[in-house]
């Protein structure tokens, strides 16, 4: 794989300017400020092209569809100039012997240095018979493929903590891959994750040579360090009170909080509400549905999709306004009434609550 | 003497798909087709909410997302008496042809084209007869000699610092036919494909908040239209929609098909190959008069039987004597015996995995060979897809979808009969994307109109909460999804999932041969196909991925328990 990353962008007649023009937008991409662009440029110039190595497992390859969504840097131009991916079953030319012979070549030809990116979570049960690729359980080629990597990203919420499959009562043994391996995984959460964030993540580790600041289940701070709630652009419509009571009511036409019909975005901790998905073009919130949480381990586990949460944390501050004697029916109901009431006197607390509310989460 | 050829991992499809194929004196004498991943949705499926149904589900399949969603709602509505808002049912009908429209694009480019184009070859080619060859079949812009000249050294920079994805490709191999100016264009197209591709799907984002994996909901869609709102569908949104269209029409008749002529009328010999099957099955989709009217669809609904056009069968998935499924060859078990055929309603889903333990050379030997289940309609095996859905529709005489084939087939001066083939497989796959465009068309303004008078209703909450449901309830939801024939069968009990069972088109086209031995359709298109050289059988590959697998979708659930209520198979 020869040739540096400046070197093949100036042989398709880039130029210089419009070379680190590039580098700022991968820099952006990657949560850099504009501070960083010599870093950044340089990291460029001097590295070549990474082998990357993207492996499939127990999954839906809606990862790779939403890889291929990327809007900066558009995919084609990730994958001619910016990374060697030298295996993917969804996008590679070769198949069969051909195709293991790319993965077998790159991990011989690249040992410590390629980067292994999983879609997909491994099954164990029944001696891993339930995933198997090339005559070879899906565990077996993870070891063979970890053991010589430079670093190993988790692919959305299959290879991150198990997903749709390990939902209960999870019939094959359904693992994420930070359990299977010994090096530390980044875990990129969501069914899928969105595709810039995914470009994002990538990009930061090839473009800085670095793992990025993980929280502690090894999500990448960049992009998993906030609520969707708390980034929502309908947040003042839940401090306010206003809530849609039901699908395409009035309150749903003026685009008022979903909170009431199940949305968990005040339990997601992801990008949606700020980076949003299709380059910006909207999240689930902004058409009208509310967030399923699919970032979050065990989402698919965490009651009904419609029904509220009724312990969502936060609430208890409220718990003495629920008493005051708001007359609403339902106790979870009152707790959202008597947000609205309470909401000025807790806005300073705000900080502090997201340490006991993820207590109380777990 | 017989070669036996393995092909696994079979790349450029979604899911873990192995074919084992008999080669004697140089031509396919027979063939197996195993799924090789199984993830056990069903018992996950069972006591939850089945509004919830749709999320799950979707998630069978990132591929061919929104079509298992759209199947799952459409099974609930229908155990429930739900019928949808026109406005809702236009909103779907506008995500379903998005989806084949951007699903057959990305298949032609990016997992088919592979197949016939050669990715090195280009760097032979005149870049200025490329560009005049391209004009001379496509008003597309970008067609220029300059533009071609940037491709082509694009390509040489990439191919100077290794492959990537196109390394260890059939390159060279003399199954390759395209002169390098058609390579070019092929090349440069694919990597205009990879662009456009995530563009057209922001529809999906605009209705349904994401893509892949947009949002649906039992009842309608999700987001509400207000025009007097900046929090809902306005007409920024709907013109962005309204944009998003445009260009795809654009790609779609001044890009896709054109290549695909142009390709195809170097590969005329596979019109020779690949048939496979003689029986084609569709449900039939995209209602116009609501899902309960399948004779106002644009599709229509029926089966063909042994490529008789003279006769269209109707087709029931409630009639428990029309769709069963078998499991001679797979890796389960019935109560009643191997050779038993359940219909879904009473189906056993127990697995059993027979097969030799890991890691392994061959399935050879092995009586039972694959997670995927055996589905018959009337005992036959079924061809499903976009062939079985022109097909179907020819037959039952739907004007519109006549004159497309009927005018492609005669640009490419070929007879009828050239469809039933590995090569009118791929063609028909563009024709159901064109016809998809024009119905996307049709189906936004229809929508505009509605927006008009303000007819803007986006749900139906008669049926939404569950103290209106009968303590039981069943229901049926059918689908042609981009790669054919879906459905999904519920029952609900007090409220939650009590069964839930999906057959799917890849487990009628990728299964394994049922217990009379009849084979399914990938099996069935390869015999008779001559395989050059078996070290590099790139003749498999173009046939089996003429059906456009989706093995996700393909594998049949697992229930530990053994118990007879429940199964399940996946697209």
């Amino acid at each position: 794989m020869g040739g540096t990353i400046w070197q093949s962008m100036e042989q398709k007649g880039y130029s210089r300017r419009e070379f680190l023009q590039f580098c700022a937008v991968a820099a952006a991409a990657a949560g850099l400020g504009k501070s960083a662009m010599a870093q950044v440029a340089e990291a460029f110039e001097k590295k070549e092209k990474p082998a990357v190595v993207w492996m499939h497992f127990q999954e839906c390859t809606c990862c790779s569809e939403s890889f291929i969504r990327s809007s900066h840097p558009i995919v084609a131009d990730a994958l001619l100039d910016v990374l060697s991916l030298n295996y993917t079953e969804t996008l590679m030319a070769a198949s069969g012997f051909q195709a293991e012979k790319s993965l077998s070549d790159t991990i011989a030809n690249n040992k410590g240095k390629y980067i292994v990116l999983v879609e997909g979570a491994v099954p164990l049960k029944d001696e891993g018979v339930y995933c198997m690729v090339g005559g070879k359980t899906a565990e077996q080629i993870l070891q063979t493929v970890a053991r010589d990597a430079a670093a190993i990203v988790a692919w959305g919420s299959c290879a991150s903590n198990g997903c749709v499959q390990a939902a209960r009562p999870n019939p094959t043994g359904a693992t994420p891959i930070a359990k299977l391996v010994s090096k530390p995984v980044i875990n990129v959460p969501g069914c899928p994750p969105i595709a810039d964030v995914m470009m994002g993540v990538v990009t930061h580790l090839l473009v800085l040579g670095e793992m990025p600041a993980l929280d502690d289940q090894g999500r990448p701070k960049e992009f998993y360090g906030r609520r969707v709630h708390d980034t929502c652009y309908r947040r003042p419509n839940y401090d306010a009170g206003l809530f849609v009571e039901a699908w395409d009511d009035e309150n749903a036409r003026k685009g008022y909080c979903l909170y009431k019909m199940g949305c968990r975005g005040p339990v997601t901790y992801n990008a949606c509400s700020v980076t949003k998905w299709n380059d910006g073009t909207s999240y689930p919130i902004q058409s009208g549905h509310g967030c399923i949480g699919c970032s979050e381990a065990g989402f698919w586990d965490n009651g009904p999709l419609y029904q509220h949460l009724a312990s969502f944390p936060g609430f208890g501050v409220e718990s003495t306004a629920d008493t005051v004697g708001t007359v609403v029916g339902v106790a979870t109901l009152a707790g959202v009434a008597a947000h609205a009431v309470v909401t000025n006197i807790r806005k300073h607390q705000v900080i502090a609550e997201v340490h006991t509310e993820d207590e109380k989460e777990s | 003497m017989a070669t036996r050829v393995v092909v696994d991992p079979v790349t450029r499809i979604e899911g873990h798909l192995r074919v084992e194929a008999v080669v004697e004196n140089g031509v396919i004498t027979d063939a197996y087709s195993a799924g090789t991943m199984v993830r056990g949705l069903e018992k996950i499926l069972i006591g939850r909410d089945p509004r919830d149904a749709w999320a799950i589900t979707e998630r069978v399949c990132g591929v061919c997302t929104t079509v298992h969603a759209l199947a799952s709602v459409r099974s609930v509505e229908d155990a429930l008496g739900v019928n949808v808002p026109p406005t809702a049912e236009l909103i779907r009908n506008i995500m379903l042809t998005t989806q084949y429209v951007q699903d057959h694009v990305i298949h032609f480019y990016h997992l088919h084209a592979l197949d016939w184009v050669d990715i090195v070859n280009p760097l032979k080619a005149d870049p200025k007869k490329a560009s005049e060859l391209a004009q001379s079949f496509s008003q597309w812009d970008k067609n220029t000699p300059a533009y071609f000249t940037q491709v082509q050294d694009k390509i040489k920079a990439f191919a100077a610092s290794g492959l990537g994805i196109f390394a260890n490709g059939y390159w060279g191999h003399p199954a390759y036919k395209l002169p390098p100016e058609v390579n070019l264009i092929g090349v440069a197209h694919y990597l205009d494909a990879l662009e456009w591709q995530k563009e057209v799907v922001k529809i999906h984002a605009v209705f349904g908040g994401k893509n892949p994996h947009p949002n649906y909901l039992v009842g309608g869609a999700p987001c509400s239209i207000n025009t007097n709102e900046v929090a809902a569908i306005n007409m920024e949104r709907l013109n962005l929609v309204s944009q998003l269209i445009g260009q795809a029409d654009e790609f779609v008749n001044q890009v896709y098909i054109p290549d695909l002529l142009a390709v195809a009328s170097f590969y005329k010999d596979w019109a020779n190959y690949g048939g496979g099957l003689h029986n084609y099955l569709c449900y039939g989709e995209f209602p116009t008069k609501g899902f309960a009217h399948p004779e106002a669809f644009k599709y229509a609904r029926g089966a063909v039987l042994n490529r008789d056009l003279s006769t269209v069968y109707p087709v029931n998935p409630r009639d428990s004597q029309e769709i069963k499924e078998y499991i001679a060859h797979s890796w389960y078990d019935y109560s009643e015996g191997d050779q038993a055929g359940l219909h879904p309603w009473a189906g056993e889903t127990n697995i059993h995995y027979m097969g030799p333990k890991p890691p392994f050379e061959t399935l050879e030997g092995y009586n039972k060979y694959s997670f995927l289940k055996t589905p018959r309609w009337k005992d036959n095996a079924m061809e499903v897809g976009p062939l079985a859905r022109l097909i179907v529709s020819y037959a039952s005489g739907r004007a519109d979808v006549k004159e497309v084939v009927d005018s492609t087939l005669a640009k490419l001066g070929v007879p009828v009969g050239a469809l039933f083939s590995t090569l009118g497989r791929t063609a028909a796959r563009g024709l159901d994307a064109a016809l998809a465009m024009i119905w996307l068309k049709e189906f936004y303004g229809d929508l505009m109109e509605r927006v008009k008078i303000n007819e803007v209703s986006t749900f139906n909450g008669e049926k939404w909460e569950p103290k209106t449901w009968p303590v039981d309830a069943e229901g049926v939801g059918l689908v042609e999804a981009p790669r054919g024939s879906l459905a999904h069968w519920i029952k609900i009990h007090d409220g939650a999932i009590a069964n839930y069972q999906l057959v799917v088109p890849t487990t009628w086209n990728g299964s394994p041969r049922d217990g009379k031995q009849q084979r399914s359709s990938f099996e069935a298109s390869l015999i008779g196909t001559p395989v050059a050289k078996i070290e590099e059988p790139v003749e498999i590959i173009r046939t089996i991925h003429s059906f456009d697998p989706c093995l996700a979708c393909a594998v049949h659930l697992y229930d530990p328990q053994g118990r007879h209520l429940h199964q399940i198979s996946f697209e």
